[in-house]
C-alpha cells in the first residue's frame, strides 16, 4: 500500500498542472456512431414508407371500384321498338337482335324530359348508358317475353364516363371539349342523382362478369374461376409430390451422387426466373403434349413446377424440426422406417408443411409472367366450365387492365389488385394462425 | 367406355382387392394376428397395388401410343397427292379429319350413309350438329374420318378390356398369394419407397425439361440465325412477319437487351443494396427485440407483394410522378416546362425493382450478420470500439463473403424479374446511358415475342427460347456461385 500513497508534493503538482487530455476523438466517434444508427433507421423508414405509399396508392385509386353507378328508371319495353312486325312467335331471333339500347335511351330521355326529336340531345342521353345495356335488357326479355309492352323498373349500368364523373374522378374545370362528359350530361347526372334514380351500388359485377372492352361491364369472374382452378391443381399436385420428395430426401436418401444432384437441382429451381417456367410450359405442355392454350390446366401445371421447390424446402425444414427422440422411440418399439415416418414424424411436421404450402400457394396466386407465355392473356367473356376451357387468372387480368388506356380501367385495375391482396393477406394470416396454433417447441 | 368410367372401375377393383386381401389375411390368421408377418392392412394394400399399378401402366401406354399409331396409319392412307403436300397443310387436313370423325359420332346411320356418298353435304350437316368445319371436306377425308372413327372405337374397346383384365388379373394373383408368411409390409414399403424416389426425381425432370425444351427450340433458331449474330449483334429489330411469310429476316442482336437488363438491374441494386444492408445492420445490431418483431415482418411484406402490383405502381404512380417532378425542376432551372424523365424509363423500372428487392437483401444479410459469432463483437467492444466501429471493422468484414453471396442471389432475381420491366421499362431496344430514357430487357422481349398469335416455325418466336436459355444460364451461374460462397463461408464458423 505504501507504494501507492503519493507524497503531498506530487499531489500538488498534479493539481496545478493538469495533464493535457489526449484527443482520442470521442466526440467525433460518438457523432459517427449516432449517424450510423440514423442511417439504419432511415433505411427501415424508407422501406416502410414505400410499403405505405404502394398500398395507399392502390387503395386510394381502387376503393371506388367496389361501387358502381347505376341508373334505376322505369323502362317501357315498347313493342314498336323491339318487335315492330310482331314476328317473335315465329322467329325467336327477333328478340336477340332487337335494338335494346334505343329502348333504354328512350326511357332515360322520358325521365329527363328530353325531346325525342332533338337528335343531338338524344345521342348524349344514349351516351350516359353503358353499352352493356343491350345484353342486360335482351336477357331480361328473352327470359320473360311477357314484359314486352309493359313498363318495368330496371337498374341500368351507367356509362363508364358518367361513373367516373359521379365518383368525382373527372376534372370538371377542364374545357368541355377536352373531357369525356359534356356539361349537359353532368347536369342530367346531378338531376338524376337528386331524385335518387342515379346512385352507387355495391359492384357485384366486378366479381361475376367476364372480360369486356367497356370498363363498367368488365369483371373478374373468369379470372377468379381460372385462379381457383389453378390453385386447386397446384394444391392437389404439389402437396403430395413435394411431401413425398422431401420425405425421401430427408429420411431415406443415402448420401450419394444422385441425392446430391437432386439437392442441387431443387436449390437452383427455387431461383430460376419464373418466366423460364412459362417457356417450359409453352414448349412441353402446349407444343409437345398438345394441351390447349390458355387453359387453366396448363397454368396449374406450370405453377405446380414453380411451387414445388418452395414446398420441398419448407417441408424439409419441418421434418428436420421433429426431434430424433420421436424416431428413436418408434423404431425402438419395432416400427419400420416407413411406419415411423408416416405414423409419427409426418403428423408432427404437418403444421409446418401446411404453412409452407399456403405460402407457396400465395406465391403462385400472384405469379404473372409464366401465365402470359402460355396464352392466358386472352379475352375470355364466359366463365370456364372445366380447367380445359380458356381462362385468365387474377394477376393476368390485372396486367391486361393495366394496359388499357381508358381512365375508368385504372380504377378497375386497382380494385382487382385490392382483391388479389386481400386473398394474399387471408392466406398469409391463415398460415400464421396455423403456425401459432399448432407449432410445438420441443 | 370413357376413360373416367374406366378409372372408376379400376379404382373399384382396387378397393375390393384391399377389402378382400384384408379379410383373407384375417381369416388365415384365425384370430391370432401375431401369426401373420404383417398387419392385415398391408395384405389388403398389396392386393390393391397389384390391381391398380399394372392397369394404370397399360392405360398410360395406351394414352401416349394410340394417337400416334392411329394418326400415322390414317395419314398413310391419304392419297399420294395429299401426302406430297407440305407438313403444315397435312396437319390441317388431319385436324379436319379429326373434326369430321368427332361429328360422325353425333349422326344417325342414315346421315352417315349420305355423307359417305356425298362429301360436299358433310359440312352443312355437321355444322347443324354443332361441329363447324373450316372448309368443304374432300371425299378422301370423309373416308379417312370413318376409318379414324372405326379405329378409335376399336382401340377403346381393346384398351377397356386390357385394363380391366390387367386389374383383375393383378388382384387375383395377389389375392391368391396372401399367406401368413408373405412379407406384405416389406413389399408395400418397397412400392412406397419407389414412389418417394419418383417424386423427388421430378426436380431433375423439371431441370432436364427446361434445358431440353429450350435447347431444342434455340438450336432450331440458330439454324436460321447464326449464333454469333445473336450473341454479338448490336441491333434488335425482329420485324414481325405476317403469318406464313418465310422470307422475312430481322436482326436479332442480344447486346441491347442485355445492356438494358444489366442497366436496370444496376439501378435496382443501387437502391436495394444500401437500404437493405443498413436495414439489416440496424435489425441485427441495434434494434430492440420489440422493434424487430414489428419492423422485420413489415419489411418482409414487401417480398410478398406480387410483382404485377409493383409493375402497376411503377406504371400508374412512380412513372408519372417522376415525369411531372422533372418538368417542374426543368421549369425552375431553365424556364421550359418540358420533362426530361420519361414515364417509362430505366430509372422508374430500376427504382421500383429496387424497392421490391429490399427485403431480399435485408433478410439474407440479416441472417448472415447474426451468424457472426458473439466473441468477435465482444472482443472489439472490449477493446473500446464503438458499436458502429465494431460493425464496420469487425462484423462486416467477417460477414462479407456471405453478404456478397446474398447480393449475387438478389442480382439474379433482378435480372430475371419480368412484370415490373414489362410495365415500366418500355419496349425500345436501344443502347444508351441516359437513365431517364426507356430501355428494354431480355424478359420483356420474351413476353413480347410470345404473346399474340404464334407460329412455331418463325425465328421471331423461336428467338424467345434463345433469350430464355441465355437468361437461364446467367441466373444459374450467379446462383451456383452465390450458393458456393455462402456454403463455404458458413463452414468457417461451424
Amino acid at each position: 500500500m505504501s507504494q501507492v500513497t503519493t507524497s503531498p508534493a506530487t499531489a500538488a503538482f498534479k493539481a496545478s498542472v493538469r495533464p493535457e487530455r489526449r484527443d482520442i476523438g470521442l466526440r467525433r466517434r460518438y457523432a459517427s456512431e449516432r449517424r450510423f444508427r440514423l442511417y439504419g433507421l432511415a433505411a427501415i423508414a424508407f422501406g416502410l414508407l414505400f410499403l405505405f405509399l404502394l398500398l395507399s396508392s392502390v387503395v386510394s385509386k381502387g376503393y371506388t371500384a367496389f361501387l358502381q353507378t347505376k341508373i334505376t328508371i322505369p323502362v317501357e319495353f315498347s313493342e314498336q321498338v323491339i318487335d315492330k312486325d310482331g314476328e317473335r312467335a315465329t322467329d325467336p331471333k327477333v328478340l336477340m337482335t332487337a335494338n335494346y339500347p334505343v329502348v333504354a335511351r328512350n326511357a332515360l330521355a322520358k325521365v329527363l324530359g328530353v325531346d325525342p326529336g332533338d337528335r343531338a340531345a338524344m345521342r348524349e342521353v344514349g351516351g350516359m348508358i353503358s353499352d352493356s345495356v343491350r345484353v342486360q335488357l335482351r336477357d331480361l326479355v328473352v327470359a320473360d317475353p311477357s314484359v314486352i309492352g309493359r313498363t318495368v323498373d330496371v337498374a341500368i349500368l351507367a356509362h363508364g364516363n358518367v361513373d367516373s364523373a359521379y365518383k368525382g374522378q373527372i376534372d370538371l374545370g377542364v374545357d368541355e371539349k377536352n373531357r369525356k362528359v359534356s356539361d349537359r350530361q353532368v347536369g342530367w347526372m346531378n338531376q338524376l342523382a337528386e331524385t335518387g334514380a342515379l346512385a352507387g351500388h355495391f359492384n357485384t359485377g366486378l366479381f361475376t362478369n367476364g372480360a369486356s372492352s367497356r370498363p363498367e361491364a368488365a369483371g373478374l369472374g373468369v379470372a377468379l374461376v381460372g385462379s381457383l382452378y389453378m390453385m386447386l391443381i397446384v394444391l392437389v399436385l404439389s402437396l403430395p409430390i413435394g411431401v413425398a420428395a422431401s420425405i425421401y430426401l430427408e429420411e431415406f436418401a443415402p448420401k450419394n451422387r444422385f441425392t446430391d444432384l437432386i439437392e442441387v437441382n431443387i436449390n437452383n429451381l427455387a431461383a430460376v426466373p419464373s418466366i423460364v417456367y412459362g417457356l417450359l410450359g409453352l414448349a412441353v405442355f402446349v407444343n409437345f403434349a398438345g394441351f390447349p392454350r390458355s387453359a387453366a390446366l396448363v397454368g396449374g401445371l406450370v405453377l405446380t413446377l414453380m411451387t414445388l421447390p418452395t414446398i420441398i424446402i419448407a417441408t424439409r425444414a419441418a421434418l428436420k424440426a421433429v426431434p430424433p427422440s420421436i424416431r428413436a422411440a418408434a423404431l425402438g418399439l419395432g416400427a419400420s422406417n416407413m411406419q415411423t415416418v408416416f405414423h409419427h414424424v409426418l403428423p408432427l411436421a404437418m403444421p409446418g408443411i401446411l404453412t409452407g404450402t399456403i405460402i407457396g400457394l400465395a406465391h403462385a396466386l400472384g405469379e404473372t409472367a409464366p401465365l402470359l407465355l402460355i396464352g392466358m392473356v386472352a379475352f375470355v367473356a364466359d366463365v370456364p366450365a372445366t380447367p380445359l376451357d380458356p381462362a385468365t387468372a387474377l394477376p393476368v387480368q390485372i396486367y391486361m387492365w393495366a394496359n388499357e388506356a381508358e381512365r375508368a380501367f385504372v380504377e378497375r385495375t386497382s380494385g382487382a389488385i385490392i382483391v388479389l391482396l386481400i386473398f394474399l393477406i387471408l392466406m398469409n394470416v391463415g398460415a400464421i394462425l396455423l403456425r401459432r396454433r399448432f407449432e410445438r417447441r420441443w | 367406355m370413357s376413360i373416367s368410367l374406366l378409372l372408376l372401375l379400376v379404382a373399384a377393383i382396387g378397393v375390393t382387392g384391399y377389402v378382400g386381401g384384408n379379410r383373407r389375411a384375417q381369416a388365415l390368421a384365425g384370430g391370432r394376428l401375431s401369426s401373420l408377418h404383417s398387419r392385415p392392412g398391408y395384405y389388403g394394400s398389396l392386393v390393391a397395388i397389384w390391381a391398380l399399378l399394372p392397369a394404370i401402366a397399360v392405360l398410360l401406354v395406351w394414352i401416349v401410343a394410340s394417337p400416334v399409331y392411329i394418326g400415322s396409319t390414317i395419314r398413310s392412307g391419304f392419297p399420294e397427292a395429299v401426302q406430297a403436300e407440305p407438313q403444315a397443310t397435312q396437319n390441317l387436313n388431319y385436324n379436319m379429319v379429326g373434326a369430321i370423325a368427332r361429328g360422325l359420332k353425333l349422326l344417325t346411320p342414315e346421315e352417315r350413309a349420305t355423307i359417305s356418298a356425298d362429301a360436299a353435304a358433310a359440312r352443312a350437316l355437321l355444322s347443324s350438329k354443332g361441329v363447324p368445319l373450316a372448309a368443304d371436306p374432300a371425299p378422301y377425308m370423309v373416308e379417312a374420318a370413318q376409318n379414324l372413327d372405326r379405329m378409335t372405337t376399336t382401340s377403346r374397346m381393346i384398351v377397356t378390356v386390357l385394363v380391366l383384365a390387367a386389374a383383375l388379373a393383378g388382384a387375383v394373383v395377389a389375392y391368391r398369394s396372401v399367406a401368413p408368411r408373405l412379407r406384405a409390409r416389406n413389399r408395400v414399403e418397397g412400392v412406397m419407397l419407389a414412389g418417394l424416389v419418383g417424386a423427388s426425381s421430378i426436380a431433375i425432370l423439371t431441370t432436364i425439361g427446361i434445358v431440353a425444351s429450350m435447347l431444342t427450340e434455340a438450336v432450331h433458331f440458330f439454324s436460321m440465325v447464326p449464333a454469333w449474330e445473336f450473341f454479338f449483334g448490336t441491333v434488335w429489330d425482329p420485324r414481325f412477319a405476317a403469318a406464313g411469310a418465310t422470307d422475312s429476316s430481322g436482326q436479332f442482336g442480344l447486346i441491347p437487351l442485355l445492356a438494358g437488363t444489366l442497366y436496370i438491374g444496376f439501378v435496382a441494386m443501387l437502391v436495394a443494396v444500401p437500404v437493405g444492408l443498413f436495414a439489416a445492420i440496424y435489425m441485427a445490431e441495434y434494434a430492440s427485440s420489440h422493434f424487430r418483431s414489428v419492423a422485420k415482418p413489415l419489411i418482409e411484406v414487401l417480398a410478398g407483394i406480387p410483382t404485377i402490383v409493383y409493375g402497376f405502381f411503377a406504371l400508374a404512380s412512380v412513372g408519372p410522378f417522376l415525369r411531372d417532378i422533372s418538368a417542374q425542376l426543368n421549369g425552375l432551372a431553365t424556364g421550359s416546362y418540358a420533362s426530361f424523365i420519361q414515364a417509362q424509363s430505366v430509372l422508374t423500372a430500376g427504382f421500383v425493382m429496387g424497392i421490391m428487392l429490399i427485403p431480399y437483401v435485408s433478410s439474407l444479410s440479416d441472417d448472415i450478420i447474426t451468424a457472426v459469432p458473439r466473441a468477435l463483437r465482444d472482443g472489439s467492444l472490449g477493446l473500446g470500439a464503438t458499436r458502429s466501429e465494431t460493425i464496420k471493422r469487425v462484423v462486416l468484414p467477417a460477414a462479407l463473403p456471405g453478404i456478397v453471396g446474398a447480393l449475387l442471389m438478389t442480382a439474379s432475381r433482378a435480372i430475371g424479374e419480368t412484370m415490373i420491366v414489362v410495365l415500366a421499362a418500355g419496349v425500345a431496344a436501344r443502347m444508351q446511358l441516359n437513365p431517364f430514357e426507356p430501355m428494354t430487357t431480355v424478359t420483356v422481349k420474351i413476353v413480347n415475342q410470345l404473346t399474340g398469335d404464334l407460329e412455331f416455325t418463325s425465328p421471331q418466336t423461336l428467338v424467345a427460347f434463345a433469350l430464355g436459355i441465355t437468361l437461364f444460364f446467367i441466373t444459374l451461374c450467379l446462383n451456383i456461385y452465390a450458393l458456393y460462397i455462402v456454403r463455404k463461408y458458413r463452414e468457417q464458423y461451424e
